[in-house]
């Protein structure tokens, strides 16, 4: 391990959560009754769901990717009903490094 | 007689906290206090309520937020050793968020807060919380929530079948299962369950705002009445009666 890889860095987790496919999401198919009211035909399907922001300070991004991963397990999706996905990018202004 | 103790957990947006007091107090007339969310001891008690309300303002989900302040530790622990536990609406949210109780509550099918009475048919008579009821009464009791649509997998509904864990379901005043009389889309009609050892309930509807006979409806009294024979036994029964005359 390098100095450099224990040094803290700023990384953005950006986290969707979504009903699970099996599940009936009622405020996505509302939207998209509204979408093909509009004329919209092409559209086939809409699933709301939420979208969280953590900013992470980790030597690493893949431990970035950890702890995200983990809070996403332990608070912000509830299995039973929800999926979740993520991305993680260091943070450009962190530290003036890309 | 020795009297039950009831301990009504108090979290930032409970609201239902006080109804659920008063009604254990001075309704049922056993010992009944508050426990603020920040407390991490129960103290000696038989029965934790966890009330209705928007915990947390219902942040993130429903309960999702509450299940990590430091009394729950104390509650699952206290539920684990078989103290009896129950849960009502948001409290109900909150136990299956904890994994005190298996599954979840959707938004509403209809997308509404629905407040209004409901008629649930009591579909086991044989537990902790039911035993002042018959299999197969129906109570009339009101819901007030817009996440309570009752979701799990098949697997775990099997179980739920298998070992009477489904407690109350929505019906017509007669009784049947429809699903005109499903209020929020839950699955089978789900109102209520209680876990696999019979100790911990969860229910949307509110029995705590239907207990004061001046309300016109004390259906939900058997609920409480139910908790209170398990303690002291039929001779609650028989003091209660004379409770309802008056």
């Amino acid at each position: 391990m390098t100095s450099e890889d224990r040094e803290d860095k700023l990384f953005l987790s950006r986290v969707t959560v979504t009903l699970r496919k099996s599940i009936l999401d009622p405020q996505g198919k509302a939207v998209e009754h509204g979408v093909h009211s509009l004329g919209y035909d092409a559209i086939e399907d809409v699933r709301i769901g939420k979208f969280i922001e953590l900013k992470v300070n980790v030597p690493t991004k893949q431990k970035a990717e950890d702890l995200t991963r983990d809070v996403c397990q332990k608070l912000l999706s509830n299995p039973v009903m929800e999926d979740f996905s993520f991305t993680v990018d260091e943070m450009k202004e962190s530290h003036g490094k890309s | 007689m020795a009297r039950v103790r009831f301990a009504v957990i108090v979290f930032p947006g409970s609201n239902c906290d006080h109804d659920a007091q008063y009604v254990a107090g001075e309704i049922m007339g056993q010992e009944s206090r508050f426990v603020w969310h920040k407390e991490s001891d129960l103290g000696d008690v038989d029965v934790v309520i966890i009330p209705g309300g928007f915990s947390y303002g219902d942040y993130l989900r429903c309960g999702a937020i509450a299940r990590f302040s430091p009394i729950m530790k104390e509650v699952v622990r206290f539920a684990k050793n078989g103290g009896m536990v129950m849960g009502i609406c948001n409290g109900f949210q909150i136990l299956t968020e904890a994994g005190l109780l298996p599954g979840v509550l959707l938004r509403n099918r209809s997308l509404r807060f629905v407040c209004k009475y409901v008629y649930l048919r009591v579909e086991s008579s044989a537990t902790r919380f039911t035993s002042a009821c018959k299999t197969g009464e129906v109570l009339e009791i009101p819901i007030a929530h817009g996440d309570g649509n009752y979701f799990t997998d098949e697997q775990t509904v099997r179980r739920l079948e298998e070992n009477s864990q489904i407690v109350f379901r929505y019906c017509t005043p007669a009784g049947e299962l429809t699903d005109e009389a499903n209020p929020n889309g839950s699955l089978l009609n789900i109102a209520g369950i209680v876990n696999a050892e019979g100790n911990v309930l969860g229910m949307m509807p509110h029995p705590e705002r239907a207990a004061d006979p001046v309300l016109k409806h004390a259906d939900g009294q058997k609920v409480f009445r139910s908790i209170i024979q398990s303690f002291v036994g039929d001779e609650y029964l028989t003091e209660s009666l004379s409770l309802e005359r008056s």
